[in-house]
């Protein structure tokens, strides 16, 4: 029964076997890097800089057909491009970073679209929104796995400056002048997570797999530490779920990936011990002090 | 007696307007200084100026053989994101960088150290608690942790005891006391006399321009709090160019 509903589709199809590998390298790579997204208030900066990839990928394209490698360093220099020019912009002038990377990510989103609808088909415009994570071949998996490493590596060397940055910036400033180093690094992690990400889920589905995790270990976890752990165990749990799903009941793969992701957000948005609905309405008695 | 500070015809402000205008004063290393002044007079301006994220309009800081990285400062308000999922332990071990930088390993002696200015701070026990669960006079007490293992030899307090009930105001005076008695320089920005009386051997009176300088007993006199008063605050949008020390 269980090998029948969970072993099986992996055993018998290497298309699984090679979206599991590659859900579980973006589950490894990508997620660390939504938690501080999470951390860092800037959720939804993630979204912003996956719409900001898509002319460099739609230029990869056209340049050189559905080709992984030309679509992955077009996203990723149309991503540094939006998140450098953002930074400048907020470091050198009087506009706030919000706004300036609002500003960049669309007028990239709109150069985006303008290329993908005047010389490629609505199917192209399709794989990358939303991936092709049941397509993965060698050079994917390879290109996949290397960016999360590298990823992996990074948040490593640079996890005490990102800490401080995260927690507090001004004390960061009066020691180092690692500061700004450090923010354009976790920038550059943010948008090589999702040019990895987004081979696999889409450039619109590749957030999801950062943030949701980030926002349901919130519930689970009160350290850095515990947060980290937690949210990666919920992406691998979500894209095994996600994919057995898809296999199951012949549904999209990405979206179901995001949706189990969801899902978890949701249970421990209820039953989470840390904060969430449950624990916050049935309060234990008090402690003496 | 060399200068750990010397303003030299320093002028601060914000678009254009001067905040500090034409201050020249020395602060003397391992003194103890209270600047005081009306609000708007210039205090904290004067302190972005020394750590550098102010540049001067005009004339200069100079620090006598003192690093930047050798400040150590306490803003009127800190940055520190108080939902973040940090210890006290942590936070405070945060004052370490300068020794242990972003690779380092934070060996026994370092903990050790830490526990140390937990305890000096009168924290002990806490070191697990997040900060977010801290009241202000907590969190004041661990800034002040912090900046105890910075060991900078310039120290600059921006209103450190506004908020903060007696019995933390006395320790935390004590913690600036021993900083004074280790040698280093620091400089406190206060609002009551009393505590500068008290405890500030040297207080600069600043409104806009430098009112007085020097022992606390002479500068905190009648007539000059009464010539900072009379300080006008409000930027002039139509004020001419000063042309004064442009020569």
């Amino acid at each position: 029964m269980i090998w029948d509903a969970v072993i099986q589709p992996f055993a018998d199809f290497g298309f699984m076997r090679r979206a599991l590998l590659g859900c579980v390298a973006i589950s490894l790579g990508a997620t660390p890097v939504g938690v501080f997204l999470m951390l860092r208030r800037m959720s939804l900066t993630g979204d912003a800089m996956a719409h900001a990839i898509l002319p460099g990928a739609a230029v990869g394209y056209l340049v050189a057909g559905l080709s992984l490698g030309a679509m992955t360093i077009g996203g990723m220099i149309a991503g540094m491009a939006v998140a450098l020019l953002s930074g400048f912009v907020t470091r050198a002038t009087a506009l706030r970073e919000d706004a300036s990377l609002a500003a960049f990510y669309l007028i990239s989103l709109a150069l985006g679209v303008l290329i993908v609808s005047t010389r490629g088909s609505n199917v192209d415009l399709m794989h990358v929104l939303f991936g092709t994570v049941l397509a993965l071949d060698d050079a994917a998996l390879i290109l996949l796995c290397s960016l999360a490493s590298l990823s992996v590596v990074t948040l490593a060397l640079l996890f005490r400056p990102l800490v401080l940055e995260c927690a507090d910036p001004q004390l960061l400033r009066s020691v180092s002048g690692l500061s700004a180093v450090t923010h354009f690094v976790f920038l550059a992690l943010v948008v090589i997570s999702l040019v990895g990400s987004f081979q696999a889920l889409g450039t619109l589905m590749a957030v999801g797999i950062m943030i949701l995790p980030a926002a349901a270990a919130r519930f689970w976890a009160t350290g850095i530490g515990g947060l980290l752990i937690a949210a990666v165990a919920v992406a691998i749990l979500a894209s095994l779920s996600g994919l057995l799903l898809s296999y199951h009941y012949s549904l999209p793969s990405g979206p179901a990936i995001i949706l189990v992701a969801g899902l978890a957000y949701g249970v421990s948005l209820v039953f989470g011990p840390a904060g969430g609905l449950v624990a916050r309405a049935l309060p234990r008695r008090h402690l003496e002090a | 007696m060399t200068a750990a500070l010397t303003f030299r015809n320093l002028t601060l402000g914000y678009d254009r307007h001067p905040v500090v205008h034409h201050l020249e004063a020395e602060i003397v290393e391992g003194s103890l200084t209270a600047v005081v002044g009306p609000n708007g007079a210039g205090k904290s301006t004067l302190l972005k100026g020394v750590i550098g994220t102010l540049a001067p309009l005009e004339g200069r800081i100079a620090l006598g053989g003192i690093n930047r990285d050798d400040i150590a400062y306490l803003p009127q308000q800190s940055d520190i994101d108080r939902s973040f999922p940090i210890s006290v332990r942590d936070l405070v071990a945060m004052g370490l960088w300068r020794e242990i930088g972003p690779f380092g390993r934070l060996r026994p002696p370092h903990r050790d150290r830490v526990a140390a200015a937990v305890s000096a701070v009168g924290l002990t026990g806490f070191e697990d608690r997040p900060i977010g669960a801290l009241s202000g006079g907590q969190m004041q007490r661990v800034l002040f942790a912090r900046l105890l293992l910075q060991e900078a030899r310039l120290v600059l307090l921006d209103e450190p005891f506004t908020a903060i009930d007696a019995r933390t105001m006395a320790d935390l005076l004590g913690v600036v006391r021993r900083w004074h008695g280790e040698g280093r320089t620091v400089l406190a920005v206060l609002h009551d006399f009393e505590t500068v009386r008290a405890h500030f051997p040297e207080t600069l009176m600043l409104a806009r321009e430098l009112v007085a300088h020097g022992p606390t007993a002479e500068v905190l006199t009648a007539e000059n709090q009464f010539r900072a008063r009379t300080m006008a605050e409000a930027p002039d949008p139509d004020a001419d160019v000063c042309e004064r020390g442009a020569a």
